[in-house]
């Protein structure tokens, strides 16, 4: 019995004195862990991080309520991020440097979550079965002459259930669901796989045109695998709706979470993550976007040209997610 | 030598027969632990009394139908399948000579150590419409995507064959055990009474073996409704993509929880069939007499028949996906590998060993309360902590997050009130609540292996020994054991590859920098990045060899009348 307890000692939580800040995070290590090391190096205060499903993060959250040791929550979409404000989860953040950095429309209004990087889903095609001039915008897939050419990935995606909320804001309800049963008429395949995939199938002719995230091309052409780099040379990226609202877009942000303990190096973390060292690293690293496209992107990035990004208040996205998903549902979005 | 340890431990309460006082403890711990175990259960099932009336109307009008048919479709194909390639070569190694039979013998567990969303990452990678193979295909004839006919990978079929492959292992190990512990006496008598070997399988080896068998089955159907993995990866709307799209999608956990607590409605079903076709049939061991098995040699063409069958699942389910995760990883094992990358070995490997023992401990301890006991509560307290094996490993994990933390959380409101002491989470978030998830989710394993083998001792050896004046801890010690031992280590070497493999469930309780093999290769592969993934991929899989070969020869060795044993 004894030596019982004192196993179950050794595994109680060990308290730690030292200057640190509890990451609870949706971003992949791989994809994060680099720049807490840099931020370790330049302040001396240790980063300890949690990554996981953005959903299940919330529920850890919302279940350990006030003794969370959770003091940030990262995630790669904005609408766990509303999710989480949704749920309480979040404390106000004052931060000049937050403010200045974040355009208005990529930050909560409440000073509850920030923007950090930017991503957009964008059209991409086969040059040698499409021409750009028979592209427009997200509504034109819906376009009969795109019958069983389409690829696009699961409705079960953020990705796409934002893309459909911000059709939502913009448009309506109604005249999504419209769109949207369009759209999944012109499939040639049933969804299945991830952004990547998308890609290496219209390279491999199963469709000419697909919706993806800029990075996942970007991360192929970058790519040490010669046929990933192979298939992306094959398509080409066409910037959705220039004439319109512009590309859609969806950030990888943050906030500060209720129970923080730590909230002043929680805030010196989150001003760290929009400095210039650490947008650069997300373009370099990961072919995101700087938060405020002001700052120099990567080689690949600027290969794609300038364009006009939609300005939808991404509020918007969280109010609108359900709806998209239900949506989705119904017009057999599987 | 622990096995035979925990069996003393546990012999000392089997005595409970002459002592009565020592009978209601025994009763109450049981009731304790099981109770223990079956509250994060009970929080699933909880989830039932508050109704989520919106969301289910939404389901059933729209996907629910889609979710309830793919599902059905997949248990009864991966059942049927498991059992075509796990019964007839466990008989076939275990009856004949031939060709390599001595190698396959424990080659056909190999598959058992691979991740079924790994090898459904493989089998994409290299046969998709944009993989090497087709594009080979298209670059020798010239033909378009169009122009041909090509098995789609990712499908129902696929799933079906990717869990088949992965989960027959189950069958095959357990219907081994079985056969190596059935007395050859039984067999020889079938055939002095005119039965061929093929009659003898049928009519006397596969009825004897029949609970050992369902036991793997049950096991299979339950991995395979648990399974997110492959079927989100294939695109094939099962009812694990409906639990976690009403959550994740709609946001909504309640009505996740009620679709699990739906799932579990399938897998008592399950369980009941095969109870009410079993009927009161009891199959035990008539004779503890063994000889040595002859193993029958076959000649040249039955050999290469006996050969092909044999060595088509471990192809198919091992060498082929190893053969291209080992490609992949050429390329990227100098990025992968470090430090860091040993920590994660390390972190597997210590949580797998601590839970497949404290799950063997747990479930003899269970089992043998239940043998001696009458007490039909008892039995369904058992049954009920067995079913987490079926309930997706996200799901076990939220059930176990919700007591621990109102448990630190009330904890800490109370020394707080009383003595301004703020304990925090005590528990939550540390490397015992991650074990005690596991346990939960794999208890079924052990417990089920456990009172099969049990069952296979017939009472009257007890009563005999006991009359020929032995005291219980020798009955254990020197007739339990040396019949259960096979099986125990088959429970022992199920759990504990099944914990190197466990992903949902780590993911969300571990404790902050503390990584696994399985959550490094799940982080990767998700981002599809599939050649980075393939290193700790690989390390997964070489873990869950060593075990499988250690655990394959002592169970070879486990037959009672096999002197190499002694």
């Amino acid at each position: 019995m004894n030596k019982l307890l004192l196993i179950s000692l050794l595994f109680i939580q060990q308290l730690s004195f030292a200057a640190e800040v509890n990451v609870y995070s949706a971003r992949k290590e791989a994809l994060i862990k680099p720049l807490f090391d840099q931020f370790t190096k330049e302040t001396g205060i240790q980063v300890n991080l949690v990554t996981g499903e953005a959903d299940t993060l919330l529920k850890r959250l919302e279940v350990e309520g006030r003794n969370s040791p959770a003091d940030i929550l990262l995630t790669v979409d904005v609408a766990r991020l509303i999710r989480a404000k949704e749920s309480g989860l979040f404390q106000q953040t004052d931060s000049d440097v937050l403010d200045k950095a974040i355009p208005e429309y990529y930050r909560d209004s409440d000073k509850q979550w920030f923007g950090l990087s930017l991503r957009s889903r964008v059209i991409i095609y086969a040059p040698d079965r499409v021409k750009a001039s028979e592209l427009s915008n997200y509504a034109d897939l819906a376009n009969k002459k795109w019958k069983d050419r389409i690829c696009v990935r699961s409705s079960s995606n953020v990705y796409n259930q934002s893309l459909v909320a911000a059709m939502i804001a913009n448009e309506g309800l109604e005249k999504t669901e419209a769109w949207a049963a369009g759209l999944v008429k012109n499939f040639a395949r049933k969804p299945k796989g991830g952004d990547r995939d998308q890609i290496k199938a219209v390279a491999a002719e199963v469709c000419d045109v697909a919706l993806v995230n800029t990075y996942y091309l970007a991360g192929m052409l970058a790519s040490n695998q010669e046929d990933e780099v192979e298939a992306a040379k094959k398509i080409k990226l066409f910037w959705p709706d220039q004439a319109g609202r512009g590309a859609h877009m969806n950030v990888s942000g943050a906030g500060i979470l209720k129970p923080s303990k730590n909230k002043k190096e929680a805030i010196q973390l989150l001003e760290f993550l929009v400095s210039d060292y650490a947008q650069h690293w997300y373009a370099d690293t990961n072919y995101e976007f700087s938060i405020n496209l002001a700052i120099d992107s990567s080689s690949i990035l600027k290969s794609w040209g300038d364009f006009k990004a939609d300005k939808l208040n991404l509020s918007l996205l969280g109010k609108y997610n359900r709806d998209s998903v239900l949506l989705m549902d119904r017009v057999g979005w599987k | 030598m622990l096995v035979t340890r925990a069996a003393q431990a546990l012999s000392n309460a089997s005595e409970f027969k002459t002592r009565s006082f020592n009978a209601t403890k025994w009763n109450t711990l049981l009731v304790l632990v099981s109770l223990l175990f079956s509250i994060p259960l009970a929080v699933v099932f909880g989830s039932i009394l508050f109704p989520e009336k919106e969301v289910w109307t939404h389901l059933s009008d729209t996907v629910l139908t889609d979710y309830i048919g793919n599902s059905l479709a997949l248990l009864i194909g991966v059942g049927f399948f498991s059992l075509l390639l796990g019964v007839i070569p466990a008989w076939m190694v275990t009856m004949y000579r031939f060709p390599m039979s001595r190698q396959l013998e424990w080659a056909l567990l190999l598959p058992m150590s691979i991740p079924a969303y790994i090898i459904a990452y493989s089998y994409t990678g290299a046969l998709d419409v944009a993989g090497p193979f087709q594009t080979m295909i298209r670059a020798l004839t010239g033909w378009h995507y169009r122009d041909y006919w090509f098995p789609e990978v990712r499908s129902l079929g696929g799933a079906i064959a990717m869990l088949s492959l992965v989960l027959y292992p189950y069958i095959y190990l357990l219907a081994r055990a079985a056969f190596i512990e059935q007395s050859i006496c039984v067999l020889e008598v079938s055939r002095t009474l005119g039965c061929n070997t093929v009659d003898a399988f049928r009519r006397v080896a596969l009825p004897l073996a029949r609970p050992a068998i369902m036991v793997g089955l049950s096991l299979v159907v339950m991995e395979t409704l648990a399974d997110y993995g492959t079927v989100q990866y294939f695109g094939v709307s099962a009812f694990t993509t409906g639990i976690f799209r009403t959550w994740f999608g709609l946001g909504n956990s309640m009505a996740a929880a009620q679709l699990s607590a739906l799932l579990l409605v399938f897998v008592v079903f399950f369980l009941y069939l095969e109870k009410r076709s079993r009927r009161q049939a009891r199959y035990h061991h008539t004779s503890s007499r063994y000889s040595r098995l002859m193993q029958q040699q076959l000649s040249k063409g039955q050999g290469t028949i006996a050969l092909s069958v044999c060595a088509a699942p471990v192809v198919f389910g091992f060498i082929i996906p190893v053969g291209l995760l080992i490609n992949w990883s050429l390329d990227t094992y100098s990025s992968v590998l470090g430090k860091d990358f040993y920590a994660l070995l390390f972190n597997s490997l210590l949580l797998a060993f601590i839970t497949s023992i404290l799950a063997l401990f747990i479930a003899l301890f269970m089992a043998y309360s239940n043998r001696n006991s009458q007490s039909v509560i008892n039995r369904m307290m058992v049954r009920f902590v067995s079913m987490g094996y079926a309930i997706p490993g996200t799901v076990i994990a939220v059930g176990v997050l919700i007591p621990f933390a109102w448990f630190d959380n009330t904890l800490d409101r109370i020394l707080m009130d009383n003595f301004n002491i703020n304990s925090g989470l005590l528990i939550s978030g540390t490397v015992f609540t991650l074990i005690f998830a596991y346990l939960v989710r794999f208890l079924a394993v052990s417990i089920n292996t456990s009172e099969a083998a049990l069952g296979k001792i017939k009472p009257v050896m007890d009563e005999v020994a006991k009359t020929a004046g032995m005291v219980p801890a020798n009955i254990v010690k020197r007739i339990h054991m040396p019949m259960m031992r096979g099986s125990l280590l088959t429970a022992l070497l199920l759990v504990f590859v099944d914990v190197l493999k466990e992903l949902p469930a780590t993911l969300i309780l571990r404790p902050f920098n503390f990584n696994t093999l399985a959550v490094r290769t799940y982080e990767l592969a998700n981002e599809e990045l599939l050649a980075d993934a393939a290193v700790p991929a690989l390390a997964i899989v070489m873990a869950g060899i060593i075990p499988v070969i250690l655990i394959s020869n002592s169970i070879s060795k486990s037959r009672p009348g096999n002197k190499s044993s002694q």
